[in-house]
């Protein structure tokens, strides 16, 4: 740094101003990033307007703990986006809320898991219901084997939500609508349903889990077997959906996160490390192994 | 918060881009620090051919700001950086803007230094533009070194600094309306030793910006929200 009195002229050379070099900074301690210490979740894990609630949620398979004392709040028509690591538990977590695991062997869950304050792990509770409350979105576009009219109307059927035929072709007209299809396949509503794009065939199983009126819907990667395109149709349509549902959604493209979800909890290993406002999450996270997970530092 | 690194990306290339902009940030800090040392000492020793050398010498300034600005658009569109990446990419296009601007304020100086250079004679106003040159180089060393060191603290050190030069900036003005009021003869070559001032206060201005960016960079907490 060039000294400069301040009571006289700046007695400095021409080219004395000192080369300053960018100091590298200290790298966050280990410890810092030690997981095993990791207690409580930082940020803002609860709601007062909690659609879903779990509470010291622990989920083994056989002897391995596959998530560790999770508390969280999903609120009503809220896009939570959940984020981290593979292994890191965030699709045993979505597949918690509508009981999914249950068909695992050797699958134990403990704790809370809540909707509007019932409890979903209740003996009387009837799972074939609850999936119709609760409806998931997988990975891979699985349609059934039948038209894309069935497909839709399927699920309608075995609940009985539709008296009559014409009930069941607006059913099947407004899911598919509000799954930005309908345009796409009005006219050809008895082919197969599996002659659709992949990104079509999504927004179809979108349409299918809609069909129901859940509450809540799951997805789990919808995106990652999806070019572009057919994931900004389904990005956009997760923002629209969101007015009428409440969305947990697990993905491994933090930009995907950034972009639909209102907030964002980070997972690792088994752990909910951090839940905050995704603004805050891709700015300024509080966490310093979500900062490293999504910056593109880990290892 | 984690300690502020541009490291141990799992792609190294990126480590290598984000330190290439710091450095070249650093540089270009370097380089308009000495600018504005050059124009002040070009005032205070009527040295025309120093102010000269200063006002070519802005070119090399606004290359560098263009330079590195190519370089953070090609980061985001090539890394989309988050957290504390993105922060500092974003810091970087905005603290070169602030240097240019003070490269421009240098090159202003410049031009009235020959024009002062020119009218002849040390005169009154001298001193002011000594004293407030003096602490505004100090403040923008300052600055500088707070963001080669990540320095929050430092930053918001250097933030106070700003009001001092405020306040001498006004006691300023006051003393040279006093002078043209005494000799009208002297109304021209005072409004050339007002607008180095004024130009100097506005570096100042610049340089504070520049701090609130580092504290942006480091803490995440954008203080201008006070």
């Amino acid at each position: 740094m060039s000294s400069v009195d301040t009571a006289k002229a700046p007695k400095v050379a021409k080219n004395a101003s000192k080369k300053r070099k960018a100091v590298a900074p200290k790298m966050a301690s280990r410890q810092n990033l030690d997981v095993d210490d990791h207690k409580v979740t930082v940020g803002q894990s609860f709601s007062d307007s909690a659609k879903m609630t779990m509470r010291d949620v622990n989920v083994f398979y056989g002897d391995k703990q596959a998530i560790y004392d999770v508390n969280i709040d999903i609120a009503k028509n809220e896009v939570m986006a959940m984020i981290g690591p593979s292994g890191c538990g965030k699709s045993t977590f979505l597949r918690t809320l509508n009981r999914m695991n249950d068909t695992v062997e050797g699958c134990r869950v403990e704790g809370d898991i809540l909707m509007d304050g019932e409890n979903l792990y209740a003996p009387k509770l009837d799972v074939v219901e609850l999936r119709a409350r609760v409806g998931m979105v997988f990975q891979k576009p699985n349609p059934f084997p039948k038209s894309i009219y069935d497909n839709v109307a399927y699920g309608p059927k075995i609940h009985g939500l539709a008296d009559t035929r014409v009930d069941l072709d607006e059913i099947v007209e407004n899911s598919l609508r509000k799954a930005s299809l309908w345009e796409e396949v009005k006219e050809r509503l008895h082919q197969p349903g599996t002659g659709l794009s992949g990104g079509q065939q999504q927004r179809l199983c979108i349409a299918r889990a809609i069909a129901v009126s859940p509450e809540v819907i799951l997805m789990d990667e919808p995106c990652s077997a999806l070019d572009p395109i057919a994931t900004a149709k389904i990005e956009e349509l997760i923002e629209e959906l969101s007015q009428n549902f409440t969305i947990a959604i697990v993905t491994h493209s933090m930009q995907q996160a950034a972009r639909v979800s209102h907030r964002t909890a980070y997972f690792h290993l088994g752990k909910l490390i951090e839940v905050n406002p995704t603004e805050q999450v891709f700015t300024m996270p509080e966490h310093p192994l979500t900062e490293a997970y999504i910056t593109g530092r880990f290892g | 918060m984690a300690k502020m690194s541009f490291e141990n990306h799992i792609m190294k290339q990126f480590d290598d881009e984000l330190e290439e902009i710091r450095t070249r940030l650093m540089e270009m800090g370097g380089k308009v620090e000495q600018q504005v040392q050059n124009a002040v000492r070009a005032v205070s020793d009527a040295d025309s051919q120093l102010a000269e050398e200063v006002i070519v010498e802005e070119q090399l300034v606004d290359e560098m700001e263009v330079d590195i600005d190519e370089a953070c658009i090609l980061i985001i569109a090539r890394r989309q950086p988050a957290a504390s990446d993105l922060r500092l990419v974003m810091m970087v296009t905005k603290a070169i803007n602030d240097l240019e601007r003070i490269g421009d304020e240098a090159k202003k100086i410049a031009n009235h230094a020959i024009l002062l250079a020119e009218e002849g004679g040390l005169s009154k106003g001298y001193p002011e533009i000594r004293h407030i040159g003096a602490s505004v180089s100090k403040m923008l060393a300052n600055a500088l070194d707070a963001f080669a060191r990540f320095d929050a603290d430092a930053a918001m050190r250097t933030i106070e600094e700003d009001k001092q030069i405020d306040l001498d900036y006004k006691t300023a003005l006051r003393e040279l309306v006093t002078y043209m009021m005494e000799d009208p003869r002297s109304i021209s070559r005072v409004i050339n030793v007002l607008w180095v001032v004024r130009s100097l206060e506005r570096i100042g201005d610049h340089t504070k910006n520049l701090c609130e960016q580092i504290i942006y960079v480091v803490k995440g907490k954008d203080i201008r929200r006070r």
